[in-house]
């Protein structure tokens, strides 16, 4: 291998440069740069939020799901206890409210978000993804306000 | 197929895959909780009868799995933020992979007697 030093691996450019110190090459955006053409759904932040959401969601549902499982299945007897009279001890609390009514907002929009990424992930078909997606954010809809008018207007006299 | 990589069909994978399921069967009970918990709404007896199959010996069983989805999904979901803001997370998601199974077998022993205890006394006597 006898290398030469003065042939260099690149060969000589073709033609003469188009531009110079006075005629600057035009600037090319980055690939991912947001301009009027790019489609709607680039334009935002929606997915950063998302993703944000999902941690931030998460950690204050960690606390939230775990005390339920600990109220609803383990402590005083576990499932057992649990019937008409003990729903309404405990939502005789506003305390206890907020945190069902918390718990029931964060795990239907943090499902809903996990659900959303695992149809944007399989779904392939323009048509197949807008049907599932259509479904899950009404019955996401549904359960969010169904959840939330059973907890504000439960009424423990109700017989 | 391309080989085995740092990912593929590794840890990281394997993790990926069952917070996923994990996640998508806890969706679907929840929907289904709110609905059950709606009859609340409807009458105390409509909501005694549906809650009287939450504690049959088999509902029981489903709770149990429920618990170990729910358990593995928060331990591990506590793993992706470690791994996603802490500067040293990615370069020991293995370990807290394993630090996540150790603490989900311990939770899953201690949940046995608390949710199945009921079920193993209605099956067996007390």
């Amino acid at each position: 291998m006898s290398a030469d030093l003065s042939k260099t691996a690149v060969g000589p450019v073709e033609g003469v440069s188009l531009y110079d110190v006075d005629n600057p090459a035009p600037l090319i955006d980055p690939p991912r740069k947001r301009t009027k053409r790019s489609p709607k759904s680039a334009r935002g932040n929606f997915e950063l939020a998302a993703w944000l959401f999902m941690r931030l969601s998460g950690v204050v549902l960690v606390v939230l799901v775990i005390g339920h499982l600990l109220i609803q299945l383990v402590l005083d007897g576990g499932v057992s206890k649990i019937g008409f009279a003990f729903v309404a001890g405990r939502w005789a609390s506003p305390f206890w409210q907020v945190w069902d009514l918390l718990m029931l907002w964060l795990a239907m929009l943090h499902g809903a978000n996990g659900l959303r990424t695992v149809i944007n992930d399989y779904a392939e078909r323009p048509s197949t993804r807008l049907w599932l997606k259509g479904l899950l954010y009404t019955a996401t809809v549904f359960t969010i306000l169904l959840g939330t008018l059973v907890i504000f207007t439960f009424d423990p006299n109700i017989r | 197929m391309p080989a085995g990589t740092l990912y593929r069909g590794r840890e990281g994978m394997w993790s990926w895959v069952a917070h996923r399921v994990t996640g998508v069967l806890i969706f679907f009970f929840l929907f289904v909780h709110v609905l059950d918990t709606a009859l609340v709404r409807v009458s105390p007896e409509a909501y005694d009868e549906v809650v009287a199959t939450y504690k049959t010996p088999i509902v029981a069983l489903l709770e149990y799995g429920l618990v170990a989805a729910i358990l593995f999904h928060a331990l591990n979901g506590l793993r992706v933020i470690a791994v996603d803001f802490w500067a040293k997370g990615p370069r020991y998601q293995k370990q807290m992979l394993w630090a996540v199974m150790s603490i989900w077998i311990v939770l899953m022993a201690g949940a046995v007697y608390p949710v199945l205890g009921h079920a193993a006394r209605e099956l067996f006597g007390s």
